[in-house]
Parts: structure tokens; C-alpha cells; sequence
């Protein structure tokens, strides 16, 4: 019981990491980004091919899946995205989804359509007793690790002159721009950060979730149900949303496998019946 | 100089029947039949002729394009965007294929069935969408597509599960004409199912009841203001849409005999979407054409790349909404509009 409701909270977290970087996007900058998936696979990927190709340790890969996903992720905004900020939500739309397409058919060219594996460094597998609970090392490492993501994406914004710099440009984008705040060059680092950290969070998944060329498919609608239902003015509630879907969902598959799924979307759609700006929005939504 | 009471009524009743005139010559230029329907139609027909050996493919576009018109009165009229389309195509394949299975094996008491159960189901879901913004409606429409794709899984007691559901026969269309081997009977069915609810559809979207649609699509608040009740009018679009979506998917499995999950797949309902892209919202056309050159598109590079024509199907999405859909759909404003200037004057 405690270590399904352990693995839902290291699974909860995962899903944060993954898609707090789409709640920026969508929820700040308005823009509906179906491609997001397709940064944390990219994440995953490079991982794998670090460690099984070149043997690099699983420590260093980590902070490269972020760095190159990031890359990728400005390279996109300034060629691409920064164009369809002001589209239609329909054009937005469609260009994620030839984006998700493309990213699919790609990663399927390149390394084939297997389900990939990435070997932990011993001290990461196996599990621990603690008090009688069985807590696996790696799940542990995920929530350390993305605790204190959290903890630092909080201060960032909050703290930070980037951060209220960013809530400026979102709160209005003209006015900040008034008061010369660079908000293409906000906005564009915000959707590098916010990839990078999806890669991030695709690295350290792909033992938990699994990486095939279907992933941004397959979890597109966990990214959009943590927006969505956690609202997208602050960070507590997409990520207080991961948890309970993390939570729900380990905890469904547990007890409930046939219905698992079911749950989750037949929630989701009360949820947003009853809340449409979110659970724990404040005031209307854009 | 004084005005009598009477000459008022007359002047206003007047100025209203000139009115009413104006407002019944728009409609009249509206919904006037376009030279390139009758192209299209034509076209549609000639092929049966002279491309004998396409049939199938024939029949896949009649039915893409019956799919995508539906979407076209929710998307292009509405103006709701629904990633979740699908679920009506496949709930309509789901009940055309059991009831051949178990019921009546006559395929338009099927296609009528089918078209009824979407509808109902339409309506029901139709509520959800009333509320929130267009990211809203997009999860809406997207969960519940992917819980039928869930159900239909699940289910494997009545719908064959992964398998499929298969192994059902049809009797010939009104016990007159028989399937054959080649798909000729099944492309006439399809095309004259596509013209009728093509037509259908259109008288929808071009009376008074399509207008108010799209001034609801434009500005909800403003519609509001002269009285369109948006609510019921969007529940009345989604619920005609998803009868016709439940029948396009009734066509399929009919025609092919065969229900798979993937009719509830989500790639069906992005499809669908892109289908409309490349042929225009808010004409009804843009879903034949898009189909056409969909299936075209489709069909061509699933011969040359036949496992990555998904890659460059995104590409094209891709470009298209960088290049911008109404430059590329522009075209079809320099098509010819009348058969002869005559008819403006009447």
C-alpha cells in the first residue's frame, strides 16, 4: 500500500519535471504545444545513446539531456514557434501535431521502433526496506531529484529578476515590453528552460515509463491533464496535479488494471466540467 | 406637415420587407450552387468509369471526406476545435459492424442505426464543451476520444478487443445490389451516402441556422446580444456532426467488413483535422478536396517510404500552418462562382 503510494509520488514527480515546462508554454505564453513529448523523448534518446554507445556514466547524462534538449528548444522557438504565438489555436495545433508526427517517424529512423533500455549504475537498482516499506533506489533518487527541481523552479520565480521579469511579460505583454523588458528573449529562454527540463525529466523516465518512438503520443494527454487540471498561474498546482495523477495512476493499474485508464480520463473530464481554468486556478483564465 | 400614425406602419413595414428582400437575396447568393460542386460531383461520378481498378481508394476518400465534412460544420461553423472526432467515427463503425453481426445484416438499416447511436452520443458529450476555453475543449474532445479508444479495448467481449471485430457479412444494399469482390457497389454506396449528406449538411450550414453558427464562432458575446442562443445551437451542430462522423465510420466498416480499434485511434481524429486543413474550413468543400488530396498524398508515400510516411505527412502540417492555411486555401475564392451573372439580378 505505502509502496504504491511511494511509486505514484516518484511517479508524480517524473510527470511534474515533464511537463512543468509545457505549463509555461501553454499556460503562459497561451500557446497549445501537443509537441512536448517529443522534447522529453528527445531526452531520452540522448541519454541512451550516450550511456549504451559511448558508456558515459548516467550522472553526466542527465545534465547533457537537459543542456541539448534546451538547445533543441531555442533552435525550435526562434526558427519555428515564435511565429505561431499570436496563430490561431487551431494553427497551433496542427503545427505540434506535424511536429509530434515528425518527431515519431524520426526517432523511429534512428533507432528503431524497440522499446529502449538504459542500464542504472548499481547503487540506483534494486530496492530497500525502510520500516517494512519497499522503497526502490531509483524512484528515491527521482523524487530527490525532482523535489528539489520544484523546490528551485518555485524560488526561480518568485525570487528571481528572470522570474518577475517573466510573470511581467505574461501578466502583458505590451506593457512589459514598455518598460524594455526583452520579451521574445524572455519568452525564448523560458520554452528552452521548460524543454531542456522535459528532456530532463524523458531521461530519468525512460526506465520508469519506458522510451519508444510513441512517447510523445502516449503522454501527451498525462502533460495536458497535469496543465490543465493544476491551472497555469502557479507552480503549486501543476504539481500538486502530478502527484494526484501520478498517484491515481499507479494506484489504478495496481488495483483496478482494467478500468486504469479509464479513470484517469473519465476525471479529467469532470474536473474540467467543474473547474475549467483549472484546480487550483486563481480568478479567470486567459 | 404631420405624419399620420398609419404612414409610420407602412414606412417601417416597408423598410422591413426591403429588409427581409436583402436578407433573402444574401441567403439565395450563399447557398447558391457553386460551379465547382458540380465539378466535384461530376468528377466523383466519371471516376467510377474511367478508374475501374481504384475503387478502394475511391471509397476510402468518399468516406474521409463524409468524415471531415462533418468536422467542417463543427470546426469551420462552430469554430470547435476537437481533437476527439473520431470517437463518433468509431462508435459508428463499432454499431454498423455489430449489428451485421448479430441483428439486421442489411447495410442501410446499419448506416441509419449507426448515424443515430453517434448522434445520441453526440448530444450527450455536446454539454461538455459548452464550458471553458478552446484549450478546454481540446481536452474535453481528446479525453473523451481516447476513453472510447480505452472502452473499445477493454470490451473485448463485445467489440473483439485488440483483434478487431470481424467476420460479419452484409446482404446486399436494399436486398438489390450486391458487394462485390472489386468494391464497385461499395464506392457508389459510399459516394451517394457522401452526396446526400453532403447535401444535407449544406442546406444546415447555409440556412439562417449555419449563419448564426458562425456568427457564434466569431463572437459568442456578441451573438448572445442579438439573441442567438449559443449554447443550443452549438449542442444542435455537435450532435448533426457526430450523426454524420457515426456514419462516415459505419461506411468504413461496412465496406471493408472489418472494425479495428484504430478507428477510435487518435491519429484518425488529427487526420481528420489536417484533411480540413489542406482543403479549407467553413465551405463544406474544403473536406472533399482535402480528402482527395489527402488520401492522394497518403497513399503515395506510404508507397515510397512505407514506414516513415508519417514524417513527412508532419512536415506537410508543418509548412501549412507556417505558410499560413488561408494563402494556401485562398484559391478556392478564384473559382468560378455562377453559371451565369443572370441569377444576381433576379
Amino acid at each position: 500500500m505505502l509502496t504504491i503510494l511511494f511509486d505514484g509520488v516518484a511517479y508524480g514527480m517524473l510527470l511534474f519535471i515533464l511537463a512543468c515546462g509545457l505549463t509555461v508554454t501553454l499556460g503562459l505564453m497561451n500557446f497549445i504545444n501537443l509537441a512536448h513529448g517529443a522534447f522529453a523523448m528527445t531526452g531520452g534518446y540522448v541519454t541512451v545513446v550516450m550511456m549504451n554507445r559511448y558508456g558515459i556514466s548516467f550522472y553526466w547524462c542527465l545534465p547533457a539531456a537537459f543542456l541539448i534538449t534546451a538547445i533543441l528548444g531555442l533552435i525550435l522557438e526562434r526558427t519555428l514557434y515564435q511565429w505561431l504565438y499570436r496563430a490561431d489555436h487551431l494553427d497551433q495545433v496542427l503545427f505540434s501535431i506535424g511536429i509530434v508526427f515528425m518527431a515519431v517517424a524520426g526517432a523511429d529512423y534512428f533507432m528503431g521502433g524497440q522499446q529502449q533500455l538504459i542500464n542504472l549504475p548499481p547503487e540506483l537498482s534494486g530496492r530497500m526496506d525502510v520500516f517494512g516499506v519497499g522503497i526502490g533506489r531509483y524512484r528515491l533518487f527521482t523524487i530527490v531529484i525532482c523535489a528539489v527541481l520544484a523546490l528551485a523552479l518555485q524560488l526561480i520565480l518568485s525570487k528571481t529578476r528572470f522570474g518577475s521579469r517573466l510573470r511581467a511579460a505574461v501578466d502583458d505583454r505590451r506593457v512589459a515590453m514598455g518598460l524594455g523588458i526583452n520579451v521574445p528573449v524572455v519568452f525564448a529562454l523560458t520554452f528552452a528552460f521548460g524543454s531542456g527540463l522535459a528532456g530532463l525529466g524523458g531521461a530519468m523516465g525512460a526506465e520508469i515509463l519506458g522510451l519508444e518512438p510513441n512517447f510523445p503520443l502516449k503522454f501527451m494527454i498525462y502533460f495536458l491533464i497535469v496543465v490543465s487540471v493544476g491551472g497555469t498561474s502557479t507552480v503549486s498546482g501543476p504539481f500538486l496535479a502530478a502527484m494526484l495523477l501520478g498517484v491515481a495512476d499507479v494506484a489504478g493499474k495496481y488495483y483496478v488494471p482494467a478500468i486504469g485508464p479509464f479513470v484517469i480520463y473519465a476525471l479529467m473530464i469532470i474536473m474540467l466540467i467543474l473547474r475549467p481554468n483549472g484546480l487550483f486556478s486563481r480568478g479567470a483564465g486567459r | 406637415m404631420s405624419v399620420l400614425p398609419q404612414d409610420i406602419d407602412m414606412m417601417a413595414s416597408h423598410s422591413t420587407a426591403a429588409a427581409h428582400s436583402r436578407a433573402d437575396k444574401l441567403m439565395k447568393r450563399r447557398s447558391r450552387i457553386r460551379f465547382y460542386e458540380v465539378v466535384i460531383w461530376l468528377a466523383a461520378i466519371a471516376a467510377y468509369f474511367l478508374l475501374p481498378s481504384k475503387m478502394l481508394i475511391l471509397t476510402e476518400i468518399a468516406i474521409l471526406a463524409l468524415f471531415a465534412v462533418s468536422l467542417d460544420l463543427v470546426l469551420g461553423f462552430a469554430g470547435i476545435v476537437s481533437l476527439g472526432h473520431a470517437a463518433f467515427f468509431g462508435l459508428g463503425a463499432y454499431i454498423a459492424g455489430l449489428v451485421a453481426l448479430h441483428y439486421v445484416a442489411e447495410p442501410v438499416t446499419g448506416l441509419v442505426l449507426a448515424g443515430l447511436a453517434a448522434g445520441i452520443f453526440g448530444f450527450l458529450t455536446s454539454f461538455l464543451i459548452l464550458r471553458g476555453s478552446d484549450l478546454t475543449r481540446l481536452m474535453t474532445t481528446l479525453g473523451i476520444g481516447l476513453m472510447m479508444a480505452e472502452l473499445a479495448n477493454q470490451m473485448a467481449w463485445l467489440t473483439g478487443g485488440a483483434d478487431g471485430l470481424s467476420g460479419f457479412s452484409l446482404n446486399p444494399i436494399f436486398g438489390l445490389f450486391e458487394f462485390d469482390l472489386f468494391g464497385k457497389t461499395g464506392y457508389v454506396y459510399c459516394l451517394v451516402v457522401l452526396f446526400i449528406g453532403t447535401m444535407i449538411m449544406r442546406r444546415i450550414a447555409f440556412s439562417p441556422f449555419g449563419l448564426s453558427l458562425k456568427a457564434i464562432k466569431s463572437n459568442p458575446m456578441r451573438a448572445g446580444m442579438i439573441a442567438v442562443p449559443a449554447r443550443k445551437r452549438i449542442v444542435t451542430i455537435y450532435t448533426i456532426a457526430a450523426a454524420f462522423a457515426g456514419i462516415a465510420g459505419a461506411l468504413l466498416a461496412q465496406t471493408t467488413s472489418f472494425v479495428s480499434p484504430d478507428v477510435l485511434a487518435f491519429h484518425r481524429s488529427a487526420d481528420v483535422l489536417m484533411v480540413l486543413t489542406i482543403g479549407g474550413t467553413g465551405y463544406l468543400y474544403g473536406g472533399v478536396f482535402g480528402a482527395v488530396l489527402f488520401t492522394l498524398v497518403k497513399d503515395w508515400l506510404s508507397v515510397v517510404t512505407p514506414q516513415y510516411w508519417m514524417f513527412w505527412i508532419g512536415l506537410i502540417l508543418v509548412v501549412l500552418v507556417l505558410i499560413g492555411r488561408e494563402r494556401l486555401t485562398g484559391w478556392i475564392g478564384y473559382l468560378p462562382e455562377r453559371f451565369s451573372k443572370k441569377e444576381d439580378r433576379r
